[in-house]
């Protein structure tokens, strides 16, 4: 499943939920303010990083762009344009947003 | 692949509106046929045709009307939750319908993808 | 084809696929209309005879709490809805065990009989819907 993230895992817990219940092998895509959670430094990032062991975890390069973190994206995270965004939707057989 | 696509959110307030369509516009380019963009609770103002944005930013609502008519795009406003918020047929953009939840849900069993774009 | 026999092979020819819909439910009720109209949702889908089903976690376990009472609030009170679905057949409603054990709630406390699953059933059980939609 494609798992889609939207929210700062400082305003809503959706980000937690999201990798609480995102089975090995799924993606999860981050966009909105939810590109935060994949920038260095920040307190999600052992999150994050763990879950690249196990899931495919992509960021939205415009939201990381607009917010001025592009440079500090975390090693792992993948970088998409909403191309790659839709790519994720047809590859994978279901996805679910948490809102 | 036929994709569908719900907007939870009104235009400005939050960010889902302009992610939909750019995510809607991606899908087309890449020669996908999107079966319905569904515009649910505060998601219905995105049909407003009064809305006046300053003339330096992006008009949403005249974006998904240009959207529509560009490449049929079915778009559909629920007809309860627009009236809940004043979004009837007299204030309707071009290129929107008004219509029942129903659509939502045959949206998401004719369309091989649904996405939802939300708060 | 006249438009009333078009409308209905159509109707037909959609009601003759049966997709696995899930309706997530992860927001409490009346801060923010987001349960009431998910469940609203869930009420037209009853027409369509899908395979539908219900998970409730985080926050949307509070939906399903006994006693609630919007007198003062001049809000319709929507949960007696919830006793409804039994009669639209839909009955696979799913709660977190997790999500109730954070907030202090026992499963005796909810309006409704549900089955009570915790975070990695909950994983499985998504995996295995067609089209999931949450608010």
């Amino acid at each position: 499943m494609l798992h889609i993230v939207n929210k700062s895992p400082y305003e809503k817990s959706s980000l937690a939920s999201c990798l609480a219940h995102a089975i090995k092998g799924s993606a999860v895509l981050l966009i909105e303010d939810a590109v935060y959670a994949a920038t260095k430094g920040n307190s999600a990032e052992a999150d994050i990083r763990r879950a690249t062991q196990e899931l495919s975890v992509y960021a939205l390069g415009p939201d990381l762009e607009a917010r001025g973190v592009r440079a500090s994206i975390v090693d792992g995270v993948q970088v998409v344009d909403y191309g790659g965004f839709v790519d994720l939707v047809t590859e994978h057989r279901t996805n679910q947003s948490w809102l | 692949m036929k994709i569908g696509v719900l907007v939870n959110e009104g235009p400005y307030n939050h960010q889902a509106a302009d992610t939909a369509y750019q995510f809607a516009r991606a899908a087309l380019s890449k020669g996908h046929q999107v079966q319905r963009v569904f515009f649910y609770n505060d998601g219905v103002n995105n049909a407003s045709k009064l809305t006046e944005p300053p003339q330096d930013d992006r008009q949403i609502v005249n974006r998904w009307s240009k959207l529509a008519e560009e490449h049929g795009i079915d778009l559909v406003v629920c007809v309860a939750a627009g009236l809940r918020r004043g979004l009837v047929e007299d204030n309707l953009a071009p290129g929107f319908r008004i219509s029942g939840l129903g659509q939502l849900v045959e949206a998401g069993i004719e369309s091989d993808r649904l996405v939802v774009f939300g708060d | 084809m006249s438009q009333i026999a078009e409308e209905i092979e159509s109707e037909a020819a959609v009601e003759a696929v049966v997709k696995k819909f899930m309706f997530v439910n992860r927001k409490a009720p009346y801060g923010t209309i987001y349960a009431l109209e998910g469940l609203e949702v869930v009420l037209i889908s009853a027409a369509f005879n899908q395979d539908v089903s219900l998970a409730f976690l985080d926050d949307g376990v509070y939906e399903l709490l006994k006693g609630q009472q919007t007198k003062a609030l001049e809000v319709k009170n929507f949960s007696p809805t919830y006793r409804a679905l039994e009669g639209y057949d839909i009955e696979k409603l799913y709660v977190e065990r997790e999500s109730l054990a954070a907030r202090g709630i026992r499963e005796d406390q909810l309006l409704v009989p549900v089955q009570v699953v915790d975070a990695k059933e909950m994983a499985a059980l998504m995996e295995q819907q067609d089209v999931i939609i949450g608010f």
